[in-house]
């Protein structure tokens, strides 16, 4: 039936389509990112996935927006003891859209945080963390923590009363940790007591290290959902994994592990030509 | 995704070092120019001339039908001979254990270098964002002013400069009180505001005379701030309630020990503050009271009972 269409293309769409897969193939043939990115975002899911499978897309989303967020911040910010305050002020009252964005920081940081638990949720009750997922829930629960630091480091930044107590009894949380707690304390002051070192440490530490560390997480998160396929909702008639497209095979045998689509080519049809 | 196929042909004509010696030359010549043009250009053109021919003659072997001699490609000891690639001509079967195995000592030269300089690089970045937070700080002597401001059994809060240059991230309160002379010395006890339960600012339970602050300003920019108090209900803390009588002791809520508190030293009529210390709990009141000192430790950390095991070390300060 597919071949049947494509017979009566005229002349001129074909050409227009030769001319649009021209610079997709010479992209694929030289580096094969197309049938990456096909392979990566055409993958085949159960059929009775549903709305609670975009949890996780939903953090993801949440995260970028809080990175391309932050970018921007820090090019108004000043990360220290004399002008941070004012600079934060700055940045809410006097430039054009500076509220905008510093509100989308804000409070996409709780909304991060938020449906990285609503996500951690559906995992937990629809059972998704089972065999084969372990490692992935283990990475998942790591990136909670470390998003709660990039919460807890990213909250002092707007130097006022507020951020500094909280900050005080954050560290001194830490401190109370057996054995370690006091040396775990003063890395994160730079010192003995809260100074000028803290809050460029905080400052570093919440826009270099700990989202390159979240970004290396997800990385590693995603290679696993890829990997190992969508799981089934618990309440699905088919057991997971199992041949639901006759065309291709989905399982590897293993049960539970569901195949993504062919590796081959970016156009499984072959296309035309 | 299909790999491309790449016949492992051999380089025609095979590589030279004719091109290394012409770059050379021009490189010569090019320097010459600014040193020395009459002596060091010729000797530069030389080399460009000689090279630039012997170059031209191995690229056109080809075409002047002699023989090329053909390259072998490399094969590793630890490839299986013959098997991966049948496309290529099997070599004489070698076995592998008996050859050097080139390979094995290329990879744990590249794990054993890489790893080497990957240390060179990480170790002291790492010791610079770790060890400056547990070195060479330190508690400074705060002057506090001349005693008579400090009257005799009456509280001041007093806010100061730990490092005035610092600004306000420096700001510090203590609570003083002048105890008189014992033995013939003056006796102050100066209590930390820092809350023993995790370090926000205890407040005075009682009536502060903002009306009689009284300003002091002392040299190094230091800038003493003093304000009558009465905290005849000790102190309590906003945060999480702890509450604490007026020599500092714990009274309730979730604090784990006393009040930190001051040593000073009496200069010149004024009085310096020195090394905070902490403090499990006080006997008495005021000058005759029994102190049980510790070294400074961090808020919510035990310092006496069975609990001070969970804290073996502190950072050196």
């Amino acid at each position: 039936m597919a071949t049947a269409t494509r017979n009566k293309k005229s002349a001129r769409r074909r050409q227009l389509e030769a001319a649009i897969n021209y610079p997709i193939d010479w992209l694929e043939e030289r580096s094969g990112l197309i049938g990456g990115i096909r392979y990566f975002l055409f993958r085949k899911v159960p059929g009775d996935t549903g709305w609670w499978h975009t949890l996780g897309s939903a953090t993801l989303t949440a995260f970028l927006v809080q990175a391309l967020t932050g970018v921007i911040l820090a090019m108004y910010y000043k990360p220290d003891p004399q002008n941070a305050y004012q600079s934060i002020q700055h940045i809410t009252n006097d430039l054009t859209l500076g509220w905008l964005v510093r509100g989308m920081h804000k409070w996409g940081a709780s909304v991060f945080i938020i449906l990285m638990f609503f996500h951690m949720a559906r995992v937990f009750l629809f059972g998704a963390y089972k065999y084969p997922r372990e490692l992935n829930w283990i990475i998942g629960v790591t990136l909670l923590a470390v998003g709660m630091l990039e919460g807890f480091t990213g909250y002092l930044l707007p130097w006022d009363q507020t951020a500094y107590w909280a900050t005080v009894v954050g560290i001194n949380l830490n401190g109370t940790a057996p054995f370690l707690g006091p040396f775990l304390a003063d890395f994160l002051r730079g010192g003995g007591e809260i100074g000028t070192e803290t809050l460029a440490r905080f400052y570093s530490m919440h826009m270099l290290l700990i989202p390159g560390l979240i970004f290396a997480l997800i990385g590693l998160h995603l290679y696993l959902v890829i990997r190992l396929g969508v799981s089934s909702p618990p309440w699905s008639r088919e057991a997971a994994g199992s041949d639901y497209d006759s065309d291709q095979p989905v399982t590897n045998g293993r049960s539970g592990l569901t195949q993504p689509a062919a590796r081959s080519g970016w156009r499984r049809n072959g296309g035309e030509g | 995704m299909t790999e491309p196929q790449h016949g492992d042909r051999a380089h025609s004509p095979g590589p030279s070092l004719y091109p290394i010696g012409f770059a050379a030359g021009i490189a010569c010549i090019l320097v010459g120019l600014i040193i020395n043009p009459k002596v060091i250009v010729p000797i530069g053109v030389v080399i460009a001339v000689v090279c630039g021919f012997f170059w031209a003659r191995s690229a056109t072997k080809e075409f002047r039908d002699e023989p090329v001699a053909a390259i072998e490609p490399e094969r590793g000891g630890a490839r299986e001979a013959g098997a991966a690639d049948p496309g290529e001509a099997a070599p004489a079967a070698v076995d592998a254990g008996h050859r050097f195995p080139r390979n094995r000592f290329l990879e744990g030269a590249t794990l054993g270098l890489g790893g080497l300089i990957g240390g060179l690089v990480t170790v002291p970045a790492v010791g610079f964002m770790i060890v400056p937070a547990f070195k060479g700080q330190g508690y400074p002597k705060v002057d506090l002013g001349p005693l008579e401001n400090f009257t005799e059994g009456k509280w001041f809060v007093t806010k100061f400069f730990t490092h005035p240059a610092d600004g306000e991230v420096s700001h510090r309160t203590a609570y003083i009180r002048n105890n008189g002379q014992l033995n013939g010395k003056p006796s102050f006890t100066i209590i930390s505001n820092r809350c023993a339960h995790l370090g926000c600012p205890v407040q005075p339970n009682g009536p502060v005379q903002d009306n009689q602050t009284k300003e002091i300003n002392l040299p190094k920019g230091q800038q003493v701030t003093m304000i009558p108090a009465i905290p005849a209900g000790g102190y309590g803390c906003p945060c999480h309630g702890g509450q604490y009588d007026s020599e500092g002791n714990r009274v309730s809520g979730p604090p784990v020990r006393a009040l930190d508190r001051y040593a000073f030293e009496i200069v010149d009529g004024h009085l310096i503050l020195g090394t905070p210390y902490s403090v499990s709990h006080v006997k008495g009141v005021g000058k005759d009271a029994l102190i049980y000192k510790y070294k400074l430790t961090g808020p919510g950390q035990h310092i006496d009972g069975w609990e001070q095991i969970l804290y073996p070390l502190q950072p050196p300060h």
